[in-house]
């Protein structure tokens, strides 16, 4: 009896690369870095707007280079990578918001005695 | 093994990679949490608004972002079996990588002349730890290069070397994507005062 092996196609081949994707992405990396330097070195914003934009362009830059370098959109079915992608982007979301929750946290609750208390344990060392 | 086998390990070995970038990611997030937490506690001594200069930094994002490109024309190369091409763009890839470390390395060593380092402060340790992390990456990526380029010359663009080019290039346009993180969190944001 002779099975038949299923013919795997590779579905974790990165799509070839174009060109033209390496320069559009590398056009609008730039303008987008350029544009997050000035927002912040013409002080024409206020400051939390300016938070805002730089942080605005630093995630849209993320997302240019993640489809035009790394081609993270050019996978088909079953998209394996996208799946770690997204599952790295929940532990970083947990690890970095769940570090400055607790942490500031701590700091609230910190009494400015136990404040002292603590600089003159550091100042004897 | 038949060409179609061939390419399935290829495909297995980059979704291996890439899992491997994705857990450096988490190192990174790691990183920036430290950082983030302690950015403010500069025990008396600068923050980060007084130590940095942006249009430094801004040179080195452009030095670093042209060098991702130049790796991308490298590995489109690879792909159109031009031998030349490759190690010409492989080597500017190089070069611009070289120079990036270069100038960070240059403002590590201010930093450090001028009595700021990694012991100064917690501010200060978080910094060196999260950019000179990034640092090192960029020296293995650079010694990476250098036998990816000596295996092109000697054994020419086989299967084998240009999935290897493949790979490296994907871990190039990694630290790229790190670094506009760090531009952002590390030295806008510090010249923000946040």
């Amino acid at each position: 009896m002779t099975e038949h092996k299923p013919v795997i196609v590779s579905h974790h081949q990165v799509g070839r690369p174009t060109l033209k994707a390496y320069v559009v992405g590398y056009a609008l990396s730039i303008l987008l870095t350029v544009g997050a330097y000035l927002a912040v070195t013409h002080h024409s914003f206020q400051k939390s707007a300016a938070v805002t934009v730089v942080v605005g362009l630093a995630l849209t830059q993320f997302l240019v280079q993640l489809l035009f370098f790394l081609h993270l959109g050019t996978e088909t079915k079953p998209r394996w990578k996208l799946l770690v992608f997204m599952f790295m982007i929940m532990i970083v979301a947990i690890l970095v918001f769940g570090s400055l929750w607790i942490m500031s946290n701590l700091n609230y609750r910190m009494t400015p005695q136990q404040i002292n208390t603590y600089m003159q344990n550091q100042a004897g060392l | 093994m038949s060409k179609l086998e061939a390419e399935d390990t290829d495909g297995k070995a980059i979704f291996g990679f890439w899992v491997y970038l994705m857990t450096d990611c988490v190192l990174f997030a790691s990183l920036f949490a430290a950082y983030a937490v302690l950015h403010n506690n500069t025990f008396g001594g600068p923050s980060g608004s007084q130590l940095f200069s942006l249009p430094f930094v801004l040179t080195e994002t452009l030095i670093l972002l042209t060098s991702s490109f130049t790796c991308g024309l490298g590995v489109l190369s690879a792909y159109n079996g031009h031998k030349d091409k490759v190690v010409a763009w492989f080597s500017v890839t190089f070069l611009l990588g070289a120079s990036f470390l270069a100038m960070e390395l240059t403002e590590f060593s201010h930093l450090v002349h001028d009595g700021n380092s990694w012991t100064r402060s917690g501010f200060l340790s978080s910094f060196f730890t999260l950019v000179g992390t990034h640092g090192l990456h960029i020296t293995v990526g650079l010694l990476w290069m250098v036998v990816l380029m000596l295996q092109v010359l000697r054994r020419g663009l086989g299967t084998s070397t240009v999935k290897r080019l493949t790979l490296f290039s994907l871990f190039w346009h990694f630290l790229d994507l790190v670094w506009i993180f760090i531009f952002t969190i590390v030295y806008l944001l510090g010249a923000l005062k946040i």
